[in-house]
Order: structure tokens, then C-alpha cells, then sequence
């Protein structure tokens, strides 16, 4: 397949960034999306070009580092996949595909598709934890939990801290990043001793981080690659007017 | 020079309680007067900077993902194992440490192992207790599956994420750290050398991966929780930016790498589907408790697979390995997988797959069953391949994955450079020749929640407190100038050749002459190509843009420098290793029917290299491997 793309390039986060147009040639339908930018950063560094910087790891849609609006759809036309799962048998011969960062405030721009999400890892550092020191734990199976309990705490906990759902939201809002992980731990036991505090300084946090609020959209929930729910944005707000 | 593998003395189940007994304290208000560097957030480095800074010590931690979270571990699929015998089904925490040993072929050290066996149930307690959400019976009860090389349940899962959850457990014991000032974290930096001092490890050049700004810290110890070096392969399961950097610029400041010919080649990952391929996706091992794997009984056999009858296919694991089965370890399945393909009973494109087939499990036990057990694997390999696995069974093939290799270290998991420690992957330790399933998740959360703590504490009690080396010191001075010279040179070479192009060559030379099966003849052919890739790479590497910027090609760059010259080590440790065990199997040392044919009288021990310059022969120094408790046996799956 041929393909034209239209690339955000950005040098850093204080220059101004624009879209380039990029030829991509020879395109197999059975590459990921990330091994067709390969192809073309491969191309453009044999001829003397800047390569097209993106953020990819694992490309197995688990680390959560890939982030790229494909056509103006966070991680690409499929309902809950990962842009380094996304295949380019998901596009026809002749397309035009653009590629942008995410967009958010909170999120600036590093280079080109790359943003900084530091903001998530801060909202963790307020609270996204139960407070346990290493060593003295009782025996696991001395906390029993219902099985629903725990599937329900572990679709919440699926979350991969992609930020694809700050980037489709209008506000730019992280809620439902933050109310991932307040639903994993409230649902569970172990999480109940700080329920009020963990809520209220995530919350807190991530107001401070410059994250908009939820107007119920649900643009979050439709672009999320791990399928989390909407319904766990209702327990963060239940979890934080009980706070 | 004498390895000392600081094993106490004392019985088997009796060291590591002796040992903790016995070991010198800091004090608790002298703790905070030592700062330790951690360099690695997976499970291993995560934990151990997480715990190192519950005692009170000052840590410094570096990775290079832009978030901690996302350290490799993320990806671990299917379990960790404990010895907690839950399941009433014989476990032990004796059979555990059996079974490791077993597993990784009677080449790990007995001490070790066994460490890692009994504090394999303290690491549930803790996970069950920062809330990883564990898959539950209906009783709320812990709920466990099995796993290669195993013959009872002892594999704790969550879905089939297991390494996500653990590792988010970790990550939010070190966000916890990070809030409350006692872990200054560093995402986005790259460790480009290691400083040593009179003989000890104080310190670490890292280069800021956004600014290109280098910088020199010091401390009164590093600990390296890197990972492995899978990708000298270029193609293996490891996430692409999984490098060998930081271990091989400690080997090449004086510790030594042991074991480098010890690779884990895993039997289900999805095949390649063509040269454009940047990685290759594992399919967890859990899948093989209900996935039976066949090929069809006649060469070049092209049918439809649901066309073909029971009769014609060949439940080639089943057949040769009754009592273990599908469920055989990790080195057996994927040796049979490339006989069979070899062999010309491989099916899929070019003959390089094997079935892994759920229609019996499926009939037995309904979709419902199979979609809560593995749907989210069964998704992401629709998502690959096109082809959906409820209807059709999927196609498998071995991939490199899982690297035993590593720094050598001693009982303490400090290498033979004082204040040098090694943790998890990165290190030689604990799996031997080959790793079992749900091993790799465990020794990283026990070096780190559970060893390291300890041992880190008795050698910062004997160098004393006050002691961290300025910075101003010559020998931060000139690793400074060597790691911008070293950048300068990449960025000068303006050659015609991308950085990946040679990875990949290299990639291709591993592994067909130092892949699944190795020979005299195919690793001294790799020690003459390998040179030359590296030759030609100084001189006609395109590396572009600057160092004061973010520059993914100048990561590459420095990467692939030291793949080159690693890959060099890797062969040749291959080709001084005559015997086959666990992970390195070569031709020559087979028995009559195919099974790896140890040398116990020769090779019972661990090599440990050290560094004497580019193109030079390090020198070998041997770790003789004493097993007081275990009867060394042929490993018999059958």
C-alpha cells in the first residue's frame, strides 16, 4: 500500500509545530502502525532527515507508552486497541492518515509525537497507593475477597496510563485515569483504611496538574485501549462526596 | 582470580535465617547519612527503590521509560510462582527450589535458589496486601493455575497481566516514596557508565534523554536492575528499548559477565510475518494448560486445520513427554517446535509455525471458560494475526525472550566489584541454564522487596557512613569526557547506514548461528562476521541530529555499539561451553534421541568473563557450582 502521511513535527516544546507531509511506500497490511513509521523514520534518516520521534516499548499494547492521534482518533480507528496493535490492515491503498501528539495542556509537547505525561505519575505520588511497608504482611488468603470484587477491581486496575482519554476528552480531563485506579483500591479491602484521604488528594492533584473536569461525554471510555468504564467515573464521584 | 560465592555455611533451609542474623545493621538514624543509586524500575529495581527508601536510606532512581510504570516487566503475561501449596497438592517450598533447579538444568547455585523459594510466599503476602488484584476462587480464597516444568499449582495470576499488576503493585510502593521526598526519581535518563573508586562502585554518568544535558552522581552504592540483553537478537519478546547498556559499561569497568550463552528461547510467540517485523509478541505459557499443540503428520501438509482428523496430527509434546505433556519446560518445547519445522511438518507461512489448539478445551469446557481464562491473549493475537483463535488454532513458534545470563554476583547479589549490586534480570543468578515459567516475575520482587535490603545494608555497615565520593573526583571527570566523546563520535561518523540496519544484521547472525541450536562450526563463523559488522558500523553509521536534544537514533546509536561487542561474548562464551544444557544446546552434544547431553565433569560451574579491551579475549575465571543437596541428574521430562 501507499500511503500519504500528515505529520505533527514539533523541535521541542518551545518552538511552534506544523503538519509535514510525508510519502509512506510499500506498506504491508500485515505491519503494526508503529513498524510503518518505522519504515518511513528508516527513509528519511538515509536521506539526511530528522526521523519522526515517537514514544513506543513494549509494542504489545501493555506499557501504555504509545500515544498518537491517527486521524483525530486517540490510538486509531479500533475500539480497544493499542496503537502499537493497530494494523495497517486497517487502512486502504492511497489513504491519507495524520498523526498528531496528544493534546492537553497538562500534556506539553517534548518533540514531534512525544508529550510529557508526567502529570499521571504525580496524581499516583498523591495517593494512587495503599500505605504497606515491605515485610509483615499476613498470609494472603487471611483477606478473603469475592471473586467479583476482585474482577471488577481488576478491570479497573487494567488501566495502562496511556492518557488516551485526556487526549479525547473536550476538557482534557483525567478522570477517568484517576477513578481507574480510586475504583481498583476501593473495591478491595486492603484499600479501605484510606479511602478519604487517597480520594481527595488525587483529586486535588490532579486539579493541580491543569486537568479539566468530566461533563459525561464519554469520549474517555469510547478511546480507552483497556475498555475501562465510564460507570468507574460514578464510583470516583460517590468515593469523593463521602470523602 | 577466585570467585567467592559467599554462600554461609550452615544446611540448606537454615542460611538465609543464619545469615539474617548475623549480618551487620545500620543503624536506623544513620541510614539516611547513605545514598544508594538504582538504575531500573521493573520489578526489581521498582521494589528495591521502593524498599531501600522504607528503611530510611536516600535513593536515586533512573529509568528510561518516561514513567517508572512502564518498566518491561509490564508485559510478563501469565504468573509468579510461590511455594504456599494452597492447592493441597503436594507443594513444597523443597520442591519449589527442586524444580528451579531441575528446570534450569543443575547450572544455578543451590543457596540461591533455595532463598528464593522460601521467600517466594512472603512476596504474595506483600502483593495481596498493596492490592494486586489476584484472580479469586469463589470462597474469595487465592486462586492458582500451573505452569511448564511444574507438576503442581503454585502459579499465582492475575488475568493475564500478571507482570502489569505486580509491577503497578511496585510502582505505587515507589510513587508512595517519590510523594513523601525519600526516592528522587529520574524517568527519562539513560545510564551511560559506571564509576568506580579505589575499587568500588560510587557512582553512575547519566544522560538526560530530553536535554542531552550529561551528568555525574555519586553514591554509596549502585545497584543495577536493568533487565537483559535479549534484543542482541534484534527480534525477541523484549520491548525494543530493553538494552544491554548498563551491564556491559560495568563489564567494562571490571565486572565480570557471566553466563551470556544462556538464552531463553520461548515456545509460544506469535511467528514472524515478514522483514518489516520490529518485535515479536509472546503468547503467555499459561495458554499451553488448556492450548494442545500438534502439527500435521505429513510433510507440507497445506489443509485447512479443521480438515485435518485426529488421526493425521501429531501431538508431538503429548507423544514424547507423557507425564509433562504440553506443560513440558520452556527449552524442551521449543527445541521439539523447531524440530518438527525443520523437519518440514511446520505449518503457516514458510513452514515456520506450530498449532496451538484450543477446540478440545473449548468442547469441554465452553467459550465462556476459555474467554475468562485467556481472552485478553486470544484478543491480542486476533489483533496480530487477522485470525481469530476461537474458530482456528493459532500458530506458534519459539522467540528469544527471557536472557538467565547476567552480571556475576555473589550470595549478597553484589558483583565481584564491591558496592556493585545486581538484581533480577540483569544478574546471573537463581534460573541457571534455563528459566521455568513465573520464575522471572518471582526473583525480581524477592531481590528486590526481600534480598537486597538486607544484603545492601551489610555492606554499607562495613564501608561506614560519610563516605559518598564528590563529584568533583578525577574518575567522574574523565567518565564524563567518555561519554560525550563517545556521543561525539556517533553524531561525526555521518555514514550511509542507519543504526538499525546493523542491529538487525547482528540480529540475523545471532540467531541463526547462536539461536535455538549452536554448533563449533556456525559460532566461530559469528566471532569472524561479528567484527566486521562492528567495523563497518564505526565507520559508516548515519546517526542524525544532535546530542542536546531528544534523539531516539543517538539512544539507538549507543545501544547497538554495545550489542556489537556483546553479541562478540556472547558466541564465544557459546562456543567455550561444549556441553548442552537448559537454553544452550549445542549439536554436537546431543544423545541419541535428541535430548540435551550435559557435562557434568567439564562444565558444572558458572564462566564468568572479564573485560580486556574491544576485539580482545576477556579472560575467563570459573565459579565452580557445589550441589550438596541435590543429586545431579539428567533431566527428564518424560
Amino acid at each position: 500500500m501507499d500511503l500519504k502521511l500528515k505529520v505533527w513535527r514539533q523541535k521541542n516544546a518551545k518552538e511552534k509545530g506544523k503538519i509535514v507531509n510525508y510519502d509512506a511506500k510499500g506498506i504491508s497490511p500485515d505491519m503494526s502502525f508503529l513498524e510503518m513509521i518505522d519504515v518511513v523514520n528508516e527513509d528519511l534518516i538515509v536521506k539526511g532527515d530528522d526521523p519522526i520521534a515517537f514514544e513506543h516499548d513494549c509494542r504489545e499494547g501493555i506499557c501504555g507508552s504509545c500515544n498518537i492521534m491517527i486521524n483525530g482518533e486517540a490510538h486509531g480507528p479500533l475500539p480497544g486497541v493499542t496503537t502499537c496493535q493497530l494494523h495497517m490492515r486497517s487502512f486502504k491503498d492511497g489513504d491519507t492518515i495524520y498523526l498528531e501528539p496528544w493534546r492537553a495542556k497538562a500534556f506539553p509537547v517534548v518533540k514531534d509525537l512525544v508529550v510529557d505525561r508526567s502529570g499521571f505519575d504525580r496524581i499516583i505520588q498523591a495517593g494512587g497507593f495503599v500505605s504497606i511497608n515491605t515485610g509483615g504482611a499476613p498470609d494472603a488468603n487471611a483477606l478473603p475477597i469475592p471473586k467479583k470484587d476482585a474482577d471488577v477491581a481488576m478491570d479497573a486496575a487494567t488501566c495502562i496510563g496511556c492518557g488516551a482519554c485526556v487526549a479525547s476528552c473536550k476538557n482534557a480531563s483525567a478522570m477517568l485515569f484517576v477513578s481507574a485506579k480510586v475504583s481498583h483500591l476501593a473495591l478491595l479491602p486492603q484499600g479501605q483504611v484510606e479511602k478519604k484521604e487517597r480520594v481527595k488528594n488525587m483529586v486535588n492533584a490532579m486539579d493541580k496538574e491543569g486537568f479539566g473536569n468530566c461533563t459525561n461525554q464519554y469520549e474517555c471510555e469510547a478511546a480507552c485501549p483497556k475498555d475501562i468504564k465510564r460507570d468507574f467515573i460514578r464510583v470516583l464521584n460517590k468515593e469523593f462526596i463521602l470523602s | 582470580m577466585s570467585l567467592d560465592s559467599k554462600i554461609p555455611s550452615g544446611p540448606l533451609e537454615k542460611k538465609w535465617d543464619d545469615y539474617k542474623s548475623h549480618i551487620k545493621l545500620v543503624n536506623p538514624a544513620n541510614k539516611r547519612k547513605y545514598t544508594v543509586i538504582v538504575i531500573g524500575t521493573g520489578l526489581a529495581g521498582g521494589s528495591a527503590s521502593a524498599t531501600l527508601a522504607e528503611l530510611g536510606y536516600n535513593v536515586k532512581t533512573f529509568c528510561f521509560q518516561d514513567s517508572p510504570r512502564r518498566a518491561h516487566s509490564i508485559a510478563a503475561q501469565g504468573g509468579i510462582n510461590a511455594a504456599k501449596n494452597y492447592q493441597n497438592d503436594g507443594d513444597s517450598v523443597y520442591r519449589l527450589f527442586y524444580d528451579t533447579i531441575k528446570g534450569g538444568d543443575f547450572r544455578a547455585r543451590e543457596a540461591n535458589v533455595y532463598r528464593l523459594a522460601q521467600v517466594s510466599t512472603n512476596i504474595i503476602d506483600q502483593c495481596v496486601a498493596q492490592g494486586v488484584p489476584f484472580a479469586r476462587e469463589y470462597g474469595g480464597h487465592l486462586d492458582n493455575r500451573s505452569f511448564g516444568g511444574a507438576q503442581v499449582s503454585r502459579t499465582f495470576y492475575a488475568k493475564g497481566q500478571t507482570g502489569q499488576q505486580l509491577l503497578l503493585g511496585a510502582y505505587s510502593a515507589l510513587s508512595r516514596q517519590i510523594g513523601l521526598g525519600n526516592v528522587k526519581m529520574y524517568p527519562r535518563t539513560e545510564m551511560l557508565d559506571l564509576v568506580v573508586i579505589d575499587g568500588h562502585a560510587k557512582g553512575v554518568v547519566i544522560r538526560d534523554l530530553v536535554t542531552g544535558q550529561i551528568t555525574v552522581h555519586s553514591a554509596d552504592a549502585v545497584v543495577l536492575a536493568s533487565g537483559g540483553y535479549g534484543n542482541v537478537f534484534y527480534l525477541s519478546t523484549n520491548a525494543k528499548g530493553s538494552n544491554v547498556t548498563a551491564t556491559f559499561r560495568a563489564y567494562k569497568k571490571g565486572a565480570f559477565m557471566a553466563n551470556p550463552c544462556y538464552t531463553q528461547i520461548h515456545p509460544t510467540c506469535i511467528p514472524v510475518s515478514g522483514d518489516h517485523q520490529s518485535k515479536l509478541t509472546l503468547m503467555s505459557e499459561s495458554l499451553r494448560n488448556d492450548g494442545r499443540i500438534w502439527v500435521p503428520k505429513k510433510q507440507g501438509d497445506t489443509r485447512n486445520p479443521a480438515d485435518i482428523p485426529e488421526s493425521e496430527r501429531d501431538y508431538y509434546l503429548e507423544r514424547k513427554y507423557p507425564s509433562y505433556g504440553n506443560l513440558c519446560p520452556r527449552d524442551i518445547a521449543s527445541r521439539s517446535a523447531k524440530e518438527v519445522c525443520d523437519a518440514g511438518f511446520g505449518v503457516g507461512p514458510g513452514g515456520q509455525g506450530v498449532y496451538l489448539d484450543f477446540s478440545s478445551a473449548i468442547n469441554r469446557l465452553g467459550e465462556h471458560t476459555i474467554a475468562e481464562r485467556y481472552g485478553n491473549l486470544f484478543q491480542m493475537y486476533e489483533q496480530i494475526t487477522g485470525e481469530n483463535p476461537y474458530k482456528v488454532p493459532m500458530r506458534i513458534y519459539p522467540a528469544v525472550h527471557y536472557t538467565m545470563g547476567g552480571l556475576w554476583v555473589d550470595y549478597n547479589l553484589m558483583s565481584n566489584l564491591p558496592g556493585l549490586f545486581v538484581i533480577g534480570e540483569a544478574n546471573f543468578s537463581d534460573h541457571g541454564a534455563n528459566r521455568l515459567g513465573a520464575s522471572a516475575l518471582m526473583q525480581g520482587l524477592a531481590d528486590g522487596y526481600f534480598v537486597l535490603p538486607y544484603t545492601i545494608g551489610n555492606y554499607l555497615a562495613e564501608v561506614g557512613f560519610g563516605k559518598t565520593p564528590s563529584t568533583d573526583h578525577a574518575e567522574f571527570k574523565k567518565a564524563e569526557t567518555d561519554a560525550n566523546s563517545q556521543i561525539n563520535k556517533f553524531l561525526s561518523i555521518k555514514g550511509k547506514r542507519t543504526v538499525d540496519s546493523f542491529h538487525k544484521e547482528l540480529g540475523k547472525i545471532m540467531w541463526n548461528n547462536c539461536g535455538m541450536a549452536r554448533d563449533e562450526k556456525s559460532l566461530k563463523e559469528a566471532l569472524v562476521k561479528i567484527p566486521q559488522i562492528r567495523e563497518e558500523f564505526w565507520q559508516n553509521v548515519n546517526v542524525p541530529g544532535s546530542g542536546a536534544e531528544l534523539n531516539q537514533s543517538l539512544e539507538k546509536a549507543g545501544r547497538v555499539a554495545d550489542f556489537l561487542e556483546f553479541g562478540e561474548l556472547l558466541c564465544l562464551d557459546a562456543l567455550t561451553r561444549e556441553e548442552s544444557c537448559g537454553g544452550h544446546f549445542r549439536t554436537e552434544h546431543q544423545m541419541d534421541d535428541g535430548e540435551a547431553k550435559r557435562d557434568d565433569d567439564k562444565f558444572c560451574h558458572a564462566t564468568a568473563w572479564e573485560w580486556k579491551g574491544v576485539g580482545a579475549k576477556p579472560t575467563e575465571h570459573r565459579e565452580k557450582l557445589e550441589f550438596e543437596n541435590i543429586k545431579l541428574a539428567t533431566r527428564s521430562y518424560k
